[in-house]
């Protein structure tokens, strides 16, 4: 049912060439099709989404995903991330915003929702509790948390150049490199750091 | 009319914190926990304790505060939480107070036989305390025997605690008749016999008695899996059939319609994926039961974003009222039905934003006598040592940007609220 109703969404502005309603289809389906950007559900039966993400990187690695989900669970969207996607973006987004988002993907970029920022943010801020194995990595620099908290804010790319006195082309960079550290940390358990929080 | 004065009476009535529980601390311990956190229960200075253990422990009082310290120990929960650390600077002193101590029992032989069943009673405590403490940590001693765990605990429970009772049990019986040649052959041979009476059982209904608790562990999953079951089949009914039954009423409506999804929504994401916290004791889900209030009262959604979080004080409260009277104003007059809303905790600072990209207004149109925006947001967030500022663009919307300084030791804040 959400399918028919991403698919009616979309309409002309994006050609959909397959979809899929399981782990394995979506592997084959992808395999077959060759899309340019994969729309991604965290949640699938026979396993998650981040099971395709992995099989399907193994063999085309330049197939861009984005992450399209209901799910607000911290660890499934940054399990997600880490796995590779390139980006998250809530179900009850709207269209427009959607295809704005699958056309920046496809170009290359990170898309992060507010949401993702925030999560992101969290999982960066416990940064006293797991060995930094990688200092680089591991650690924001003040510039990129600035960034994610305006993204968090609800600024648009422009907004945020605007505000920091830099150019749109550097909020890119600043969310690119925010993403790079994310899928390649070697922080302890970044993507469980949720369950983590819970306990203290 | 709101005045300062209100807020400042308000303040007192904020109860102390309370007196921490008693159980073994594990952060700044010395050796397992249990001086320093008696010391915060009682609310006295751990060194205090601590040397009266050492008191305690000479033969002047029979080593009877070996005796309590090894008892806490074995009977204390651990703290939970925390990471443990151990304060070793004070290490030096109390060896060489201990040191002493042994030395002194040594030199003038004045262990009586009181410190001798002090000695192995505290053996028996301390065997018992290491089985409970290994199968479960965090546990007290109580819950630890009466809750049910795997086998192989079950095992260790049962035949270590056993062994070390029957140590202390037989040292206590020797002491008190006497230790000859033949009470310990007596004693030896008895307890050889019972070991070998009790083989025989186990070989007899051993199986049996496993047999049995394999069929109870199934049962007992059955009954989980059941309850869950259960519970989701009820929260369904409670909730998602009301409201799907509510939106087919009122299909003509679509903005109700829209209210109604959007609360379920909120519903159903709080249950599947939120852990449960009460919005009267944390500032995030006090921020989120505002932007759900005013999602549900105006008919718009609020994207809310919380990184870290802390506990309510009247400074956060203010904080957070402020907040709603934001994102309210928001609602009613930025014309557009999507707001953000972006909160951050941080040790020593909370700061809280409210943006929406509606029509904007010109702030020095604002008449002083309008309360909205002067008393609720930026008078409140000066009265409780904040800053608010309000940034509006014609046209291109509005952004409340509040900020509160907080303290990150409980103490200091209860110092200012005295004030």
């Amino acid at each position: 049912m959400f399918r028919a109703g991403v698919r009616a969404e979309l309409g002309d502005a994006v050609e959909v060439i397959g979809e899929a309603g399981s782990v394995a289809e979506a592997v084959a389906t992808i395999r077959t099709a060759l899309p340019d950007v994969v729309l991604l559900d965290v949640h699938m039966p026979d396993g998650g989404g981040r099971a395709v993400l992995e099989q399907v990187r193994a063999t085309h690695p330049d197939i861009r995903f984005l992450a399209l989900s209901v799910s607000d669970a911290a660890e499934d969207v940054i399990g997600l991330i880490r796995g590779g996607a390139r980006g998250y973006v809530t179900k009850t987004i709207a269209a427009g915003e959607l295809v704005d988002a699958i056309r920046r993907v496809a170009e290359g970029d990170a898309v992060f929702s507010p949401r993702l920022a925030g999560f992101v943010l969290d999982a960066f801020a416990t940064k006293n509790q797991a060995p930094v194995s990688d200092p680089e990595l591991d650690q924001l620099t003040n510039r990129e948390r600035e960034v994610l908290r305006l993204l968090a804010r609800g600024y648009a790319y422009k907004e945020i150049a605007k505000e920091l006195y830099i150019s749109i082309k550097t909020v890119e960079t600043h969310v690119s490199n925010v993403l790079r550290k994310l899928q390649m940390s070697n922080r302890y358990e970044l993507s469980r750091w949720a369950v983590d929080r819970r306990i203290v | 009319m709101r005045s300062p004065v209100i807020d400042t009476q308000s303040a007192p009535s904020v109860p102390r914190p309370a007196r921490p529980p008693l159980r073994r601390v594990r952060g700044g311990r010395l050796l397992t926990g249990v001086a320093r956190g008696l010391a915060e229960h009682l609310g006295i200075r751990p060194i205090l304790v601590r040397l009266g253990f050492m008191l305690l422990a000479t033969p002047l009082f029979e080593g009877l505060g070996m005796l309590l310290y090894v008892a806490l120990w074995a009977v204390l929960p651990s703290e939970v939480g925390t990471k443990p650390w151990q304060d070793r600077r004070q290490w030096p002193v109390f060896a060489l107070l201990g040191l002493g101590i042994v030395f002194l029992t040594v030199v003038t032989g004045w262990a009586g036989s009181g410190m001798l069943f002090g000695w192995l009673a505290a053996i028996v405590a301390l065997g018992a305390g290491v089985i409970w403490h290994q199968i479960k940590p965090d546990a007290d001693w109580l819950t630890t025997i009466v809750g049910t765990s795997g086998r192989r605990s079950a095992i260790l429970r049962l035949g270590g605690g056993g062994a070390l009772v029957a140590i202390g049990v037989i040292g206590i019986l020797a002491a008190v008749v006497g230790l000859t040649r033949e009470s310990i052959d007596n004693v030896l041979n008895s307890l050889l016999f019972t070991l070998i009476a009790l083989g025989g059982i186990a070989l007899v209904f051993g199986p049996l008695i496993y047999r049995m608790y394999l069929q109870l562990n199934s049962e007992r999953e059955g009954r989980a899996r059941e309850a869950e079951r259960a519970d989701i089949a009820a929260m369904v009914h409670d909730q998602v059939l009301h409201t799907l039954a509510l939106i087919q009423r009122r299909s003509e409506d679509p903005r109700e319609v829209a209210r109604l999804a959007r609360g379920q929504e909120r519903a159903l994401r709080n249950w599947l994926y939120k852990p449960s916290a009460q919005a009267a004791d944390k500032f995030g889900a006090a921020l989120e039961a505002a932007a759900a209030e005013v999602e549900d009262t105006f008919g718009i959604t609020v994207d809310t974003v919380v990184v870290g979080d802390r506990d309510m004080d009247p400074h956060v409260s203010a904080l957070v009222a402020a907040a709603r009277e934001a994102m309210v104003n928001a609602a009613k007059h930025s014309g557009v039905n999507n707001i953000s809303l972006y909160a951050e905790a941080e040790p020593d600072l909370l700061s809280v934003f409210v943006r929406d990209r509606g029509t904007g207004f010109d702030i020095d149109d604002i008449a002083t006598d309008r309360h909205g925006v002067r008393g609720s947001i930026l008078d409140r967030m000066h009265r409780h040592g904040g800053t608010a500022e309000v940034r509006s663009t014609v046209g291109e919307g509005t952004e409340v940007r509040l900020t509160m300084p907080v303290d990150s030791t409980e103490n200091i804040n209860d110092e200012r609220n005295g004030q």
